[in-house]
């Protein structure tokens, strides 16, 4: 990771970050929490993105660190959560398909389908397997010429492109045995869908560090210019993610809202156009369902025709059908952030990490599982 | 490479299984209970004991009067199905005895006689197996326990996985040690010999696939002396080896068994940078990896430092330090915590579903 020059505003954390930011930095944290309490001027509520930042902040200890009046509101991004629960039916059918190898990233086992789970599947026969990466199923597939491969692509800008590789690899090497199964998302569209939506009453965002490693800086700057919202990009760390709140806050009391970078040593302003061609090339946009916001036109990403051969639905002749999200899972307005995980009546009682109801409380990104497994003081 | 499942089934690093076609390979006959099975006996595990193993009789008749002395008698069981069964710093043949006799420890126990049980899959290497047996030697050694019986199964191929392993530990316990969750109070200080994580990111590294430029080594190893010396030099309410799960759950569970709170302070948990990093790289927590040369200890406030000074004098517990304390419990029922950098707190939940695979 390049350690980029300094970027505009705040207490200055960059001159440690271009000596190379040791891992938790603690006191650097607790300087910015105390930056963070000294620009707090009155309620503010802002929205984390990224599931990731969501089980950062939780974990980090963040949340119970802030001060009374600035609330932290989860958003659409955990891909896990976001998947439509007809897109989960099917790709739990997937497994039941007699030959076929279904690989997956772990967090996928355990999403409760509307009849079952992956792992629930696995232990009756299915051949399921977890890998690291898409490209770890096309090595199977290649071991194994008499078998069909399938990979589940869930995930946005950061794990798309590899997926595309994943085919462009199959593609390169004459695998003909892997196929994809599709319900990739995008951010940027989620973002415009929840701020066209109902008063969203979100007054800042903190943006997904490594989904704006692929868009840059500059793939969200329609949040400042079309709507007006302050935003930035935050990386992981504890000190990360407190810088990034002391900028919206910063920019909230001066009321010029602007996207700013504050993950300068990893995110470009350009982002990964190499990435994005990749992306491009394999999948095209597709108006497809989201748990929590509905369909939103050009939110997803379908193989592109060349490619169309490798679609699993198509291949194994699964067609996706409309399921109802689990009764009484509020995940869908948590994903909006018109809601938090308390508030929801399954909420540590029916709904728990054993036994989850909805996405959010299962996945490793889920806000309802940060809620659950950090909250409590 | 099986054309079925896809797995290695050829050599690698250590690997085990396969090598030249029936050749120097375990087979189903290996367990018919008549010749083969005492020539397999013989060859390889026969080693693993002195005079009573070397009897073969059907039970191993101990006398055992001396070691009780008023004491009572402690026994543990354990399995051990690690894969893959060679790793950085151990491998499933050391993880068994170190692991039977550290939980004799944990528990006051003086470790002195183990069983082993093995159940083979057709076409494990001898040699591996051999490999294995002399690690279970030298961990026996350095135990300084015996192994007075053992026994041998075969299974074909495909239904077991190389070597499983299950042994029964047996220990004795001086008259006046007196050890339990529920002996520890408001107040106590929680303590550990040293660096957390080590076993379980050891093993998920060895994977293929996964490739670390620092390796990460197992701390597989016996503690029954270090925990002698800590009993000799302070009063100790509860100790526990921080297994499958990390030090989280064993404490986790520990609050909740005893009805308190403890509090963990994060600056103060010993860690190495390389699993830092690696941790951080596959995404998971250390204070949930599995240890396998560990032990927590709760111990009186006012005992604190010469458990420390007990640790540190020790070998094993160089890096030893005081990570926590006990609370009266907040809640309803005990909960374990942790004080981040930032002064915050935040539970250390006992999770579940966890996809993390077979590490001990």
């Amino acid at each position: 990771m390049r350690d980029d020059a300094a970027t505009s505003g705040g207490a200055r954390p960059d001159a440690e970050w271009a000596a190379g930011l040791p891992f938790r930095a603690p006191e650097l944290s607790r300087r910015l929490v105390r930056g963070v309490k000294a620009r707090l001027k009155r309620p503010v509520r802002l929205m984390e993105v990224c599931g990731t930042h969501t089980m950062a902040i939780s974990r980090s200890g963040i949340r119970g660190a802030l001060p009374a009046g600035l609330e932290l509101r989860s958003g659409p991004g955990c891909p896990v959560c976001v998947t439509d629960q007809s897109d989960i039916d099917l790709m739990i059918g997937l497994g039941r398909v007699p030959g076929v190898i279904v690989t997956t990233f772990g967090d996928m086992m355990r999403v409760p389908g509307s009849a079952t789970t992956l792992e629930r599947e696995r232990a009756a026969g299915a051949d399921v397997r977890v890998v690291y990466s898409p490209l770890d199923a096309v090595d199977i597939a290649a071991a194994l010429p008499g078998r069909e491969v399938t990979f589940l692509g869930v995930g946005f800008e950061t794990t798309a492109p590899v997926a595309a590789l994943a085919v462009l690899e199959a593609e390169r090497r004459g695998i003909p045995n892997f196929s994809l199964y599709s319900a990739h998302k995008l951010v940027p569209p989620a973002l415009r869908a929840l701020l066209d939506g109902p008063a969203p009453g979100i007054d800042g965002f903190l943006l997904p560090g490594h989904v704006s490693t692929v868009l840059g800086r500059r793939g969200f700057q329609f949040l400042a210019d079309e709507y007006r919202a302050p935003a930035a990009i935050t990386g992981f760390e504890p000190a990360d993610i407190l810088y990034g709140i002391q900028m919206v806050l910063e920019m909230l009391e001066s009321g010029q809202p602007a996207v700013k970078n504050a993950y300068p040593r990893a995110v470009r302003e350009d982002g990964n156009p190499e990435a994005r061609r990749a992306m491009d090339g394999v999948f095209e946009p597709a108006a497809v369902p989201w748990r929590g916001l509905g369909e939103i036109p050009s939110s997803g990403l379908a193989l592109r025709a060349a490619y169309a051969g490798r679609d699993a639905a198509r291949r194994f002749g699964l067609e996706r059908r409309p399921a109802a999200a689990p009764r009484g899972c509020r995940c869908g307005e948590v994903l909006r952030g018109r809601t938090v995980p308390a508030e929801c009546p399954l909420f540590g009682t029916a709904c728990t990490p054993a036994a989850p109801v909805g996405p959010c409380m299962v996945s490793s990104e889920g806000a309802c599982a940060a809620h659950y497994q950090y909250g409590g003081k | 490479m099986d054309e079925e499942t896809g797995e290695e089934t050829g050599e690698a690093a250590g690997e085990a299984a396969g090598g030249a076609r029936g050749e120097g390979v375990v087979a189903l006959s290996h367990g018919d209970g008549g010749l083969m099975t005492r020539r397999l006996v013989n060859d390889v595990f026969l080693r693993l004991g002195g005079k009573v193993l070397g009897r073969l009789d059907d039970a191993a008749v101990l006398d055992v009067a001396a070691d009780l002395a008023g004491g009572r008698l402690a026994c543990t069981t354990d399995s051990f199905v690690v894969d893959p069964i060679f790793f950085p710093g151990g491998d499933i043949g050391r993880l068994a005895v170190c692991g039977t006799v550290n939980d004799l420890a944990v528990s006051g126990a003086v470790p002195r006689f183990l069983a082993a049980s093995f159940i083979l899959e057709e076409g494990l290497a001898i040699a591996a197996l051999q490999q294995v047996v002399d690690s279970m030697v030298r961990a026996a050694a350095e135990a300084k326990v015996e192994v007075v019986a053992g026994d041998t199964k075969v299974v074909e191929r495909g239904h077991g996985d190389k070597v499983f392993i299950t042994t029964t530990g047996i220990g004795f316990v001086p008259a006046k040690v007196e050890l339990g969750a529920e002996l520890i109070q408001p107040g106590d200080a929680v303590l550990i010999n040293g660096a957390i994580g080590e076993h379980g990111l050891a093993v998920l590294s060895a994977r293929p696939g996964l490739a670390f430029k620092t390796a990460v080594k197992s701390d597989c190893a016996p503690l029954a002396d270090l925990v002698a010396r800590v009993l000799a030099a302070a009063p100790v309410r509860f100790m526990r080896d921080p297994t499958r799960g990390g030090v989280a759950t064993t404490l986790g569970e520990a609050a909740l068994s005893a009805g308190v709170d403890i509090v963990l302070d994060e600056e103060r948990l010993p860690l190495t940078p390389a699993v830092v990093g690696g941790a951080e790289m596959l995404g998971l927590d250390p204070l949930y990896l599995a240890n396998e040369g560990k032990a927590v200890f709760v111990v009186p406030e006012a005992a604190a430092a010469a458990a420390l000074a007990a640790l540190r004098g020790h070998g094993l517990g160089r890096a030893a330090g005081v990570i926590g304390r006990v609370e009266k419990r907040s809640g309803d029922e005990g909960r374990l915590f942790l004080r981040t950098a930032l002064g915050s707190r935040r539970r250390l939940p006992l999770l579940s579903g966890e996809q993390l695979p077979r590490i001990c």
